[in-house]
Parts: C-alpha cells; structure tokens; sequence
C-alpha cells in the first residue's frame, strides 16, 4: 500500500478547492444577475409579481440546499437538457443564491426612506429613473456588508453539491479518505482549507458593517 | 421527450417517508433545545472575567461559523473515531447539529445582549441582584426576546440543513427520499414530495418558535 504523506493530501485538496472557489463565484455572479431582476420585479411589479417572488424566495429558504440540488440533477434531464454534475451545481447554487439575495436587497430597497420615493415621484422620475438614481446607489452602500457576508453561505453550500458527484474540496476529502484512511487528518484539513477561504470574507464583511455604521451616523 | 410523472408509485412507501421525517423532526429538537442552550452558555462565556474562556469560544464559534456543515459532520462522524470517540449515525447527526446551531446561536445571543443598556444592569446592581440573578432576569430574558425571530431562523435552517445528515446513513427525510428512490427510480416525484414535506416542516417549525416565543415573552405582561 503506497503511503500519504501530509503534503500529498494538502496538495491534493488544494487542487479541488480551486473548483470549490470557481464554482463559488460562478454561483455568485449568476446569483446576482437572477437576484437583482427579482428585486426589480419585486419593487416595480404588480401584486401577482411580487407573489411569486415572494413564493420563489419562500421556497428556496424554506427547503434543503440538497434536494433543490436534486430536482435540479434529477429533474433537468426530463426536460431533455444534459446534466452534468457542474451544470447541476451551477443551475442549484445560481437559484438558491439568487433567492438569499433578493431577500437580502430587499430588505436594503426598504430601509431607504420613503420620502426619497416620494421626492423623486414628485420630480417626475419614473421608476426606472428612481431606480438608477435615487434607490438604487442608496441601497447598495447599506446592501455591500450583508452580501459579502452572503457570499460564505454560498462558498459553503458548495460543499453540498458534492453529493451529485461535483467533485470540489469535500467530495475530494471523501476520496482521498478512501485511499488513505486517515479521515481525522484529512477532514480537519478540508475544514482549515475552508476556513482560509471564508474567514477573510467574514472579516471583511464585518469590516464593513463598522464602516458603513460610521458613515450613517 | 414528455415525462410521465407518477406520484402514484411514492404512496407504498408512505411508512418511510413518515419515518423521516420523524427522525428529522427528532433531530431538529435536539439540535434546537441543546444548541441554543449551548449558545446561551456560550453567550455567557463571552463575557467572562479571564478573557481565555473568552477567546476560547470565540474560535469555536468562528471556526464552525466559516466551514460548511456537511465538514462539521464528516469529521465527527469519520474523523473522531481516530480520538476514540464512535458515535452512531443519529448520535453524529444530532452532535453536529448541536454544535452548529451553538456557534451561531453563541453570536445572536450575544448581540442580544450588547443591547442590553448598561444602566438597566447598574440597576440591577444598586438593588443587590447577584450575577447569576442579573444574568437570569435582567440581561437573558429581554435579550432572547430581542433575538427570538433571529433564533427562530437560525433553528429552520439547522433543520433544513440535517438533510445531509443523510450522508452518514443517518435515517431522516433524506434518507428515506434516497431509499425510496433506489427502489422505485422515480427520482423527480420522490424529490418533489420530500421537498414539499421539508417545505410545510420549516414553515410549521417557524409558527411553533412564533407561538412559543410569545408565550415565553408575553405572559409575565398580565402579573
């Protein structure tokens, strides 16, 4: 039996956490895109919009990652498209992200006073106007530390899809278990490696949040 | 290419699904009851005189904070045996999720209570309280109040988050989905009907917290 030594297994699970990092941002940006055309329908739409955002929102946050992940892998085959596990994660991690977002921005959409609609109503914006130049710049500054601070939960719902066989920092973890026998060490590494990815990020958001506090007071 | 759904061929298997979401719901009351007991006392632990104990949990409370859960449960599960410590599948599933929900329970709890002002607690002090007596009705009680809808979430997702519990044989909803699916094939309809059943847990485990928190809050109003 050959043997592992401590660098052979950092070594290889450094080479799946660049998976785990590009699926991250990949899940990010697509989520973003999504989220922010959902907080648009929501804002500006009638009531029959904003119902099935909210329900689109409700059940995401309502149900497991993991079977979101599964109708995804299970169900987009049916429909005749070829799922391959990253197409899967991507498309899973892209609709979960997108709805943790809207929830989030909206939440920021609304902490903007009112009166700024009405001033901006009474100028004669309309709302793609009011969007651009009186909301939208307003909720951005309050809406960078809450998302950045999202962007961990996505970076850790990463280690789910590896249980559709995207094979990312943990599925590798698992594998290399298998070959060393040594799941102590290797899943303590697993966890420090994504420690190192998402300690800065939560830092960084509670940097922030201390900034952004002192600039609103 | 039209697929032909049968929600028919889940029913034979009724007893099973039950059976998970049993399990999760058990699992989701430990979690719940030890976990935000273990944030409480790490809330506490926060501000304690020898700012080691301090510190101490504060790693935890980041290191679980910033690691997926599914880690968290694959090194208790696997990982611990190397300490001697074997657990069993429910057991694993249930220590994860007690420390999970600790961590962050640990951080709400705590912002909970640095809103707290300070002159409530010098009061206290004035009226000769003890730490235990100021900790118990001056600081805990309207600091769980303040959070309680911040807790509530934190507990839907931990139990939402057991579903990868299935990943260590642990027998919850997953488990069962799973199970069921390798004997029928009707991956879609299986899946479908779980998440649904996920779906009307953690929207009736959120009304539960809700009317729980009022009783836990309000009554004392009417003395």
């Amino acid at each position: 039996m050959p043997e592992f030594t401590l660098w052979d297994i950092v070594h290889n699970l450094l080479l799946a956490a660049r998976w785990t990092v590009l699926l991250s941002l990949v899940a990010f940006v697509l989520g973003s895109i999504v989220g922010l055309a959902l907080l648009l329908v929501r804002t500006a739409g009638n009531r029959w919009a904003v119902r099935v955002v909210r329900g689109y929102v409700e059940l995401f946050q309502g149900t497991p990652l993991l079977m979101q992940l599964f109708i995804v892998f299970f169900g987009l085959p049916l429909i005749g498209i070829d799922v391959s596990p990253w197409v899967a994660a991507t498309f899973g991690l892209t609709l979960f992200t997108s709805a943790f977002l809207t929830e989030i921005w909206r939440g920021c959409v609304e902490s903007v006073a009112k009166g700024q609609w009405e001033a901006s109503t009474a100028l004669g914006m309309n709302f793609t106007q009011q969007m651009r130049y009186v909301i939208l710049p307003q909720a951005l500054r309050i809406a960078v530390p809450p998302t950045v601070g999202f962007s961990v939960q996505v970076v850790k719902g990463t280690a789910v899809t590896s249980i559709i066989g995207f094979i990312e920092l943990t599925k590798a973890g698992t594998m290399i278990t298998n070959a060393t026998y040594a799941p102590f060490t290797v899943y303590g590494c697993v966890a420090v490696l994504y420690f190192l990815i998402c300690y800065p990020l939560s830092l960084y958001a509670r940097y922030l949040e201390g900034k952004f506090r002192h600039v609103t007071r | 290419m039209a697929y032909q759904f049968d929600f028919g061929a889940i029913l034979p298997h009724w007893k099973l699904l039950l059976d998970g979401v049993v399990l999760t719901t058990e699992l989701a009351a430990i979690g719940a009851v030890a976990g935000v007991g273990l944030g409480i006392l790490g809330a506490w632990a926060r501000t304690a005189r020898p700012p080691v104990i301090s510190q101490l949990v504060a790693i935890y409370v980041e290191l679980i904070r910033n690691t997926p859960f599914l880690v968290q449960l694959f090194f208790i599960f696997f990982g611990l045996p190397a300490l001697g410590l074997k657990l069993t599948e429910f057991q694993a599933a249930a220590l994860a999720m007690i420390v999970n929900l600790g961590a962050y329970s640990t951080e709400i709890v705590r912002a909970g209570i640095q809103a707290i002002p300070a002159g409530q607690i010098e009061a206290a002090q004035s009226l000769a309280m003890n730490r235990v007596q100021i900790f118990r009705y001056i600081i805990i009680r309207p600091a769980l109040k303040k959070i309680w809808p911040a807790l509530s979430s934190q507990v839907v997702i931990v139990m939402l988050g057991s579903s990868v519990c299935s990943q260590i044989a642990a027998e919850e909803l997953t488990f069962a989905a799973n199970y069921i699916q390798g004997m029928n094939f009707r991956a879609f309809e299986v899946y479908f009907v779980t998440t649904g059943l996920y779906l009307v847990m953690s929207i009736l485990l959120r009304q539960i917290l809700k009317v729980f928190g009022n009783f836990l809050f309000e009554r004392r109003h009417h003395a």
